[in-house]
C-alpha cells in the first residue's frame, strides 16, 4: 500500500508571502525520508503541503504538483478531505481527543468519517492499531479510559495509532519527538523502523541525530537569504548526506557552524 | 494491512462529492444572516409602528405640544437618573472590584465574587419590590435631611417627598442593579494587572495603595472606563427598578430629584404604559422606545470603542 | 528591600529579623530615606481600638438626642479621621494615606454589599411564609382573583412557557452564529459586522425588545393587541441571542487549533470535525453559558408587559391569549397591595418574588456546576 511522492516545482504561499520555493523531490515507497534544516525555513510547510494540511490556514496556497500514485494531489477535482485519508499526519505536541476515551480515539478517524462497523470489526482495527504503535501492551486494561491521562510518549504513540487506524498509504511527522523526554523519543524512533516496512514515511526533525538514526533518505532545507524564500538545499541518502554533503551549506549545517 | 476494511483499498479515488461541508456552512452563515434581519427587522417594526406618534396630539402626549417635547423630557430624566446612579457606581464598583483583587484574603475573595456574579442575576423586579417596600422608607429620613441641609443645590431643593418614591431612590436602586454587572468586570481588569508591574512597584517600597495608583489603575484605565459605560448602558434602558419605585404625575422636566414630582424615563414610562389600548398611544410608546434604542445604541457604541482602543494599546 | 539609611551590623541584623516585611500584602514597613515623621509602627489592634472608639462616638450622640442615622454617620467620620491621622502621627505621611484608602476601600465594600445582602434576606423573610403547596398549585380565579389568596401556578407556567419558546429561538441561532464567526467567517468583513451588530443587540434596553415583539406581532397578525405567548418568547429570544453567540464564541475559541488539525489529518471534513470534536470539546461551557443565558431572560418583566398581557389562569397555548410569567405577575399585582385585601396580595407578591429569585439563583448555581465539573481535561 505503501506510495512513493513526486514533488515538482512546488511553491507555498501564505497570502502573498512566498514561504518556499521550487521544491523538486522524489519520495521513495517503504522508506523513511528525514526534512531538517534551520527554524523557518519551511520543512513543516512542505510537509504539510504533502497532504494539504496547509491550505488549512486562511489565505495559504500551493503551486506546483505533488503525485502520489500516478494522482496529482492538486489536481481541481480532488478532494483534499480525501488526500488527508490517504495521507495521515502526527504532529509535534500530541493531540489525542480529550473527550474521547483511548479506544474512541483509536477509531476516530473511523467513527467520525461514519464508517459503519461492528463491534469486533472495531475492536481488531483498535488492537491492530495500538499493536502498531506499540502501545497495546501499556493500555489494553484500560481502553476506556480518556487518553489524555497517557504520558506525553504514551499519547504520541497514541496518535500515531490513531492515524495508522484509517491505513493510511503515507505517515507524515512534523517533529514528533520534540515535546517528549529521551525514552519516549527511543520508543518512537524504534516505532518508525517498523513502521516503515507497512509505509512511506516522512519526518521532520530538528534532532540531527534522529535524521541520521531513522532515515533512509534526508532532505535539508534553508532559507537563500533573511527574508527569502525557504528552498530544498539538499536531497540526498542519509548516509550520504552525513559523510560527503554535495553541497558546502549542509555540511555547515550538520556540523553545527550554524542553524 | 487489507483484512479488516476492504472498502478503504477499494476507494482509491480522490475525487468526490461531500454536500455535508456546504450545508453545514450555509446553516451557520443563516444562522448569523439572521442576526442582521433581526436587528433591521427592530429598526424597521419599530419605526414603522411608532411613526404614526409625530403626528399625535396633547391628548395623547401628556398635554405636551408634540411628540418631541414628550420625548426630549422623558430622555432627559433617563440620562439624569443614568447618571445619578453612575456617580453611585463609579466608587464603589472601583472599591468592591479592588477588595475583591487585591484588599480581601484570597478565602473570603472567592465567595465574595461568586455573590457578585450571582447579585448581578437577581431580576430587575424584585430590585424593584426591594425599592419600594424597604429602600423607600428608610430614605424618607434622607430626603428630609438633603433639603434641610443642601437644599441650595438644585437637586435637592425639595420640598422632600413624603413617600421617598423619588428619581433619587430610583436612581440608588438602578446603581445597586448594575453594580454587580460593573464589579465583575472591574475586578477582571484589576486582576489583569501584569503581577511583574506590582511586584516591581512594591519592590520600590511603595505601599499598597501607592501600588495601586502606580500599577493597577493606570493599566486598567480604558478597561474601567467600559465597564462604567457598559452599566450606564444598563441604567439608561433599565426599566423595572424605576418603573416601580417613581411615583409619577405628568411627564416634567426638574432637576429635583427629592421631591413627589419627578422627572420620569422613558423605559418606566414604557412600561408604565403598557396597559395603553388606544393605537396613537402604543405609536408614542413605540417612539419612545426607538428614541431610547438610539440613545444605548450611542452609549454601547462609545463604549465598545474605549475598550478597543485599550485592548490596541495593550 | 531594607531602606534603612545605615546597613552596619546591629541594624541590618533588626531590620532582617525584626521588622516583617509582607511583599503580597504590600505592608512594606520601615522608614525610607527622606520620609519625614515618626519612625514607629501602628499596633496591630489599632483599627479595632479606633473602632470601638467610633462606635461610642456615635453611641454617646445617638443618646444625646441626635438621629441613628446621622450618629453613625459621624462615628463613621470619626473613624475615618482618626485612624490616619493616628497613623500621620506614629508612622509618616505615605503610611497614613494608605490607610485611609484602605477603609475607604472596605466601606466602598460595606456601602455594596449592606442592600445587596438586604435585599437577599428581605425577599427570603417576606417571601418564605407565602410559600406553601397551594401557593404553587393553585391558580387565580373565583374568589381568589379577589382576595388574593390563591397561587402562581399560572405565572410559572408561563414563566416556563415563555423561556422555553425563547430559548428554543435563541439557543440555535446563538450557537450556529457563534460557529459561524469562529469556524468560518474569522477574519471576513462579514464577520466584523456580525460581530458588531451582535454587540448592538447586547445593548438593547429589555423593554425595547418588548416593543419590537409588539410591533411584529401587530404587523403579522393585524391584531391591534397581540396577546401572546409566542410574542413573550420573541421578545426575550432577541436578548438572548447576543448572551449565547458571546458565550459559545469565547467556549470555541478555547478549543485548542491542534484537535482541529487533527481532525482534519485523518480525513474528517470540517463540518464533521466541527460537530463531533470542538463543540464536545467546549460543551461544557456552551451549557454554562446557555443556562446563564436563560436565568437572565427568565427573570426579564420589562419584555413582557406589552406582548403577553396578564393572566389568572394557566395557558398552555402560546398562539393564542394572554399567559402570566412569575415577573409579570409580580409587577401587574403591585396595584393591589393596598386596600382590604392588600396583605394577601402582599404575600403573593413577595412569595412570587423569592420562588423566581430561587429558580434564577438555581440556574445559575447549576450552570456553573456543570462548568467545573464537566469542563474536558485539556492541559
Amino acid at each position: 500500500m505503501a506510495k512513493s511522492i513526486d514533488v515538482s516545482d512546488v511553491n507555498i504561499y501564505y497570502g502573498d508571502f512566498l514561504a518556499v520555493e521550487g521544491v523538486n523531490m522524489t519520495i521513495r515507497a517503504k522508506s523513511v525520508t528525514a526534512f531538517i534544516g534551520p527554524s523557518g525555513c519551511g520543512k513543516s510547510t512542505v510537509l504539510r503541503s504533502l497532504n494539504r494540511m496547509h491550505e488549512v490556514i486562511p489565505g495559504a496556497r500551493v503551486e506546483g504538483k505533488i503525485v502520489v500514485d500516478g494522482q496529482d494531489l492538486y489536481a481541481p477535482e480532488v478532494d483534499p478531505v480525501a488526500v488527508r485519508r490517504q495521507v495521515g499526519m502526527v504532529f509535534q505536541r500530541p493531540n489525542p481527543f480529550p473527550t474521547m476515551s483511548i479506544y474512541e480515539n483509536v477509531i476516530s478517524g473511523l467513527r467520525l468519517n461514519s464508517k459503519r462497523m461492528n463491534k469486533s470489526t472495531a475492536d481488531g482495527v483498535v488492537e491492530k492499531s495500538l499493536r502498531g504503535a506499540n502501545l497495546w501492551n501499556e493500555v489494553k486494561d484500560r481502553l476506556n479510559k480518556p487518553g489524555a491521562g497517557l504520558s506525553g510518549g504514551q499519547q504520541q504513540r497514541l496518535c500515531i495509532a490513531r492515524a495508522i487506524a484509517v491505513q493510511p498509504d503515507v505517515l507524515l511527522m512534523d517533529e514528533p519527538c520534540s515535546a517528549l523526554d529521551p525514552i519516549s523519543t527511543s520508543a518512537i524512533e524504534d516505532l518508525i523502523h517498523e513502521l516503515k516496512s507497512d509505509y512511506t514515511i516522512v519526518i521532520v526533525t530538528h534532532n540531527m541525530q534522529q535524521a541520521a538514526r531513522v532515515s533512509d533518505e534526508t532532505g535539508f532545507f534553508n532559507l537563500k537569504a533573511t527574508g527569502e524564500p525557504g528552498r530544498l538545499v539538499e536531497f540526498n541518502p542519509t548516509k550520504k548526506m552525513f559523510s560527503n554533503p554535495d553541497e558546502s551549506a549542509t555540511e555547515a549545517y550538520i556540523s553545527g557552524r550554524f542553524g | 494491512m487489507t483484512a479488516t476494511l476492504d472498502e478503504k483499498s477499494t476507494d482509491s479515488s480522490l475525487s468526490g462529492k461531500r454536500p455535508g461541508d456546504a450545508i453545514f456552512r450555509g446553516t451557520t452563515l443563516a444562522a448569523s444572516l439572521l442576526v442582521i434581519v433581526f436587528l433591521a427587522g427592530v429598526a424597521i417594526f419599530l419605526a414603522v409602528k411608532g411613526a404614526p406618534a409625530l403626528d399625535a396630539g396633547p391628548e395623547n402626549l401628556r398635554d405636551k405640544a408634540n411628540v418631541f417635547a414628550l420625548v426630549g423630557a422623558l430622555l432627559f430624566g433617563t440620562v439624569l437618573a443614568a447618571a445619578i446612579a453612575m456617580i453611585i457606581v463609579a466608587p464603589l464598583s472601583i472599591g468592591l472590584g479592588l477588595v475583591i483583587s487585591h484588599y480581601a484574603p484570597r478565602r473570603l475573595a472567592k465567595p465574595v465574587g461568586f455573590l457578585v456574579d450571582l447579585l448581578a442575576a437577581v431580576p430587575s423586579v424584585v430590585f424593584g419590590l426591594w425599592g419600594i417596600f424597604v429602600l423607600a422608607p428608610r430614605m424618607q429620613p434622607v430626603h428630609e435631611f438633603l433639603v434641610d441641609w443642601f437644599g441650595w443645590i438644585p437637586l435637592f431643593a425639595g420640598p422632600a417627598s413624603g413617600t421617598a418614591r423619588t428619581l433619587l431612590t430610583a436612581s440608588i436602586v438602578l446603581a445597586l442593579m448594575a453594580l454587580p454587572i460593573v464589579t465583575a468586570i472591574m475586578r477582571e481588569v484589576f486582576s489583569q494587572t501584569p503581577r511583574a508591574h506590582q511586584e516591581a512597584a512594591l519592590a520600590l517600597g511603595a505601599t499598597r495603595w501607592e501600588m495601586i495608583r502606580m500599577t493597577v489603575l493606570p493599566y486598567g484605565r480604558s478597561g474601567m472606563v467600559a465597564a462604567l459605560l457598559l452599566g450606564l448602558g444598563r441604567a439608561l434602558g433599565e426599566t423595572m427598578a424605576v418603573a416601580m419605585v417613581l411615583s409619577t404625575t405628568g411627564v416634567i422636566t426638574s432637576w429635583n430629584i427629592v421631591s413627589s414630582q419627578n422627572s420620569n424615563t422613558v423605559a418606566a414610562f414604557i412600561a408604565q404604559g403598557y396597559k395603553e389600548a388606544s393605537p396613537i398611544r402604543v405609536a408614542v410608546l413605540i417612539f419612545a422606545g426607538l428614541a431610547l434604542f438610539a440613545l444605548t445604541f450611542l452609549v454601547n457604541f462609545l463604549g465598545r470603542a474605549i475598550a478597543t482602543r485599550g485592548t490596541v494599546k495593550g | 528591600m531594607s531602606d534603612h539609611d545605615d546597613l552596619s551590623g546591629p541594624d541590618l541584623a533588626t531590620s532582617s529579623s525584626g521588622v516583617p516585611v509582607d511583599v503580597l500584602d504590600g505592608d512594606i514597613v520601615g522608614p525610607r530615606p527622606g520620609d519625614t515623621g515618626g519612625q514607629g509602627r501602628l499596633p496591630r489592634m489599632a483599627a479595632a481600638l479606633i473602632g470601638v472608639g467610633a462606635v461610642a462616638v456615635a453611641g454617646l450622640l445617638w443618646l444625646l438626642g441626635l438621629g441613628l442615622l446621622p450618629a453613625v454617620l459621624l462615628g463613621y467620620v470619626a473613624f475615618l479621621v482618626a485612624f490616619p491621622v493616628w497613623s500621620l502621627a506614629v508612622e509618616n505621611r505615605r503610611k497614613a494615606t494608605d490607610r485611609l484608602v484602605t477603609v475607604l476601600v472596605w466601606t466602598a465594600f460595606a456601602l455594596a454589599m449592606i442592600p445587596l445582602g438586604s435585599l437577599i434576606w428581605t425577599v427570603v423573610r417576606r417571601g418564605a411564609p407565602a410559600i406553601s403547596v397551594g401557593f404553587l398549585t393553585d391558580d387565580l380565579s373565583g374568589r381568589a382573583l379577589i382576595e388574593g389568596t390563591g397561587g402562581i401556578a399560572m405565572a410559572l407556567a408561563g414563566t416556563v412557557l415563555v423561556t422555553v419558546i425563547a430559548a428554543i429561538i435563541a439557543i440555535p441561532i446563538g450557537v450556529l452564529t457563534a460557529v459561524w464567526l469562529v469556524e468560518y467567517g474569522k477574519g471576513s468583513r462579514l464577520a466584523t459586522v456580525i460581530t458588531f451588530l451582535v454587540d448592538v443587540m447586547t445593548g438593547i434596553p429589555s423593554i425595547v425588545a418588548g416593543l419590537f415583539a409588539f410591533a411584529f406581532f401587530q404587523v403579522v397578525l393585524g391584531a391591534p393587541l397581540p396577546r401572546l405567548a409566542v410574542g413573550g418568547g420573541v421578545a426575550l429570544a432577541l436578548l438572548m441571542i447576543p448572551t449565547v453567540v458571546r458565550a459559545v464564541e469565547e467556549m470555541l475559541k478555547l478549543v485548542p487549533d491542534d484537535l482541529r488539525e487533527a481532525s482534519y489529518a485523518l480525513g474528517v471534513p470540517k463540518w464533521r470535525t466541527i460537530v463531533k470534536v470542538v463543540l464536545p470539546t467546549a460543551v461544557a461551557g456552551i451549557v454554562t453559558g446557555v443556562t446563564l443565558a436563560i436565568a437572565r431572560v427568565a427573570g426579564e418583566t420589562a419584555p413582557l408587559l406589552l406582548i403577553v398581557g396578564t393572566a389568572y389562569t394557566t395557558n398552555w397555548n402560546p398562539f393564542d391569549g394572554a399567559v402570566s410569567t412569575l415577573p409579570t405577575f409580580i409587577y401587574g399585582s403591585l396595584n393591589r397591595t393596598g386596600g382590604q385585601y392588600g396583605a394577601a396580595w402582599t404575600d403573593a407578591v413577595w412569595g412570587a418574588a423569592l420562588v423566581l429569585i430561587v429558580i434564577v439563583m438555581a440556574l445559575n448555581v447549576v450552570a456553573r456546576v456543570i462548568g467545573s465539573v464537566f469542563a474536558p481535561k485539556t492541559k
